[in-house]
């Protein structure tokens, strides 16, 4: 019994894991860019939802189509505003850089935290549901939204795959992840690829984001966690490795659960911590990762 | 001219510290605990470039360091009684090893990767405090019994002292021969290495010297304030602001790293009428520096003056 109310739970909760860390590593394998301000996007993408509904009285599909719009909005000042004139800085050296985007973003990251608990309150807020009420699973009761998010996730990531491995956009980004110059040779504009790229992370930041919103809400606290946690589970995956970190999405989302049901909801976060401490040591480039 | 320009700097320096000493001659209490704060916040921030600027090590858990430094010396001094003093050298050692600890992944993996490890190193402990509430005091904080002294003068005067002795020392050993290898192996390691330099001797030296600074400045941050707590001395967000005063003040200065510190505290307090917006104008001030002046504060004045 409690295995199964463990087995649905983590399912959920690892999908969103799952989508949330997806774009940040295509950034990341793409562009070199980690995107600290990702946290920020996605309780901004949930708030913007959860305004929408709330303020605005739109209907919950409206609400979330707006979320996800902000979200895309957003990854475009992040990569225009902060990105992009670090990158192309000349008084900045190049093996700085580095820093300097980490720094950037991460400043980016706490104005937009700022904004939302200055015009939205620092409480936390629920996006009202798509779909309600529950259904019942072999005797154990689950909410319709959680079925709902692990299938949205599920056929998000279905959509980025065959979007990348199938279409000629998706191609150039790949090729663009394992040798920018060399795509330069073949004729293709690096500039329009990374704008590629950044619009495809601000859709998923901001469905994640959305469906974080509806599933267990959010609020400007939540900002830290959420980019901490991408981080750590794009890390355990292998920097830049899309499968690598759905991987570990599930392995950190079901270590979660598993340590929530059995042990207490207060150490939830230590043994995924400790275990990618320990992969860090023995394998540092991550599960899938290539140095 | 670089001598020249050396000596100007001291002269400024030397005339700064002489006229921030007798500022308690003439200032209120308030703006005295303010600086206090803000000088070991310093303190800190120079630990940290000493890292970043010179090894190359981007360090994204200065609170792990200061953290144990702090917690270190106030358990000891909270649960079992020990003196100040003790806890405060004790605190400095601890922070120390937690610094050994920090370089081992440091010397197998470099950039984001070791980041993130340090990233994780700062969570590891936060949930420590949380977890061992009887030791700790949890997320409420442990309340320390023992203060230093509680005139707000000989604090400041402590505090100034130890900043100005932590600077000197951090920026004596950033402009030694050791200072050069450590920014030598920092840009290129192998290059480094080839030349004849123990490189894994050298880090090691620069997390211990890190370690030892920000471990003893958080013990006494602690003693100073009476508390010891998540949100003051191990938040990822504390360290954030350590890297971001490091980054304004300008990197691979250290002494710019204490301007940066106190202007990130000092403007953090003049925003206080403007309530919520504080830390949203302070991000944006920091971002705008680091987008147009990335060398930062003294970096801006360096190059005015090279010209």
């Amino acid at each position: 019994m409690l295995a199964l109310q463990i087995l649905i739970d983590g399912f959920a909760i690892s999908a969103l894991y799952a989508l949330g860390a997806t774009g940040f590593t295509l950034i990341f394998g793409v562009s070199g860019v980690l995107n600290l301000s990702h946290g920020a996007i996605m309780v901004l993408a949930a708030v913007a939802a959860w305004a929408a509904a709330s303020l605005f009285q739109l209907d919950t599909y409206s609400g979330a189509l707006i979320g996800v719009a902000v979200a895309v909005v957003a990854a475009f000042a992040t990569y225009f505003a902060v990105v992009q004139p670090i990158q192309r800085s000349r008084r900045i050296p190049n093996e700085e850089k580095e820093i300097f985007v980490l720094t950037g973003t991460l400043l980016w990251g706490i104005m937009i935290q700022e904004l939302i608990a200055y015009f939205f309150t620092n409480n936390a807020k629920t996006v009202l549901p798509i779909v309600e009420g529950v259904v019942d699973i072999a005797g154990i009761r689950t909410p319709r939204n959680e079925i709902f998010t692990a299938v949205v996730c599920c056929l998000v990531i279905a959509l980025l795959w065959l979007l990348v491995n199938r279409t000629r956009t998706g191609k150039a980004v790949l090729a663009a992840s394992m040798n920018p110059r060399g795509v330069t040779l073949l004729g293709l504009e690096l500039g329009s690829i990374y704008i590629v790229v950044w619009a495809i992370y601000g859709i998923l930041a901001g469905i994640a984001g959305v469906l974080l919103g509806m599933f267990l809400g959010v609020s400007s606290y939540s900002v830290g966690p959420l980019t901490a946690s991408a981080f750590s589970i794009v890390v355990l995956g292998g920097l830049g490795s899309v499968s690598g970190s759905l991987i570990a999405a599930f392995v950190v989302g079901y270590l979660e659960t598993i340590t929530a049901y059995l042990i207490s909801p207060a150490y939830r976060t230590i043994p995924a911590l400790l275990l990618l401490v320990a992969v860090m040591y023995v394998r540092p480039q991550g599960l899938l990762g290539r140095r | 001219m670089s001598g020249f320009f050396k000596s100007r700097l001291f002269f400024i320096s030397l005339a700064v510290v002489i006229i921030a000493a007798t500022l308690p001659l003439y200032v209120s209490g308030y703006v005295l605990g303010l600086l206090t704060v803000a000088y070991y916040f310093g303190v800190f921030a120079m630990s940290w470039d000493l890292l970043f600027g010179f090894a190359g090590e981007v360090n994204f858990g200065p609170t792990f360091l200061i953290g144990v430094g702090a917690y270190t010396a106030g358990i000891l001094n909270a649960q079992y009684g020990w003196s100040v003093y003790v806890c405060i050298v004790l605190g400095a050692f601890a922070a120390v090893i937690a610094g050994l600890v920090l370089a081992l992944p440091a010397l197998r993996v470099r950039g984001p990767y070791f980041g993130l490890t340090t990233l994780v190193a700062v969570l590891i402990l936060q949930n420590f405090v949380v977890v061992f509430a009887d030791l700790t005091g949890g997320e409420i904080g442990l309340t320390i019994p023992d203060v230093i002294t509680i005139d707000a003068g000989a604090n400041y005067w402590i505090a100034l002292g130890f900043m100005t002795i932590s600077a000197l020392i951090l920026y004596g050993l950033s402009q030694s021969p050791i200072g050069l290898v450590l920014q030598a192996s920092g840009q290129d390691p192998v290059q480094a290495g080839a030349l004849g330099f123990n490189i894994v001797k050298h880090k090691l030296a620069a997390f211990i010297v890190s370690a030892f600074f920000s471990g003893l400045s958080g013990a006494l941050l602690v003693f100073y304030m009476g508390t010891a707590s998540v949100g003051t001395v191990v938040d990822v967000s504390v360290g954030v602001n350590v890297i971001v005063a490091a980054v304004l003040g300008g990197r691979r200065t250290v002494l710019g790293a204490a301007l940066g510190a106190i202007f990130l505290i000092v403007a953090g307090e003049f925003l206080r009428p403007t309530g919520e917006l504080a830390t949203f104008i302070v991000s944006a001030v920091a971002l705008l520096v680091v987008l147009f002046f990335p060398g930062g504060f003294l970096g801006a004045a360096l190059s005015h003056e090279s010209r």
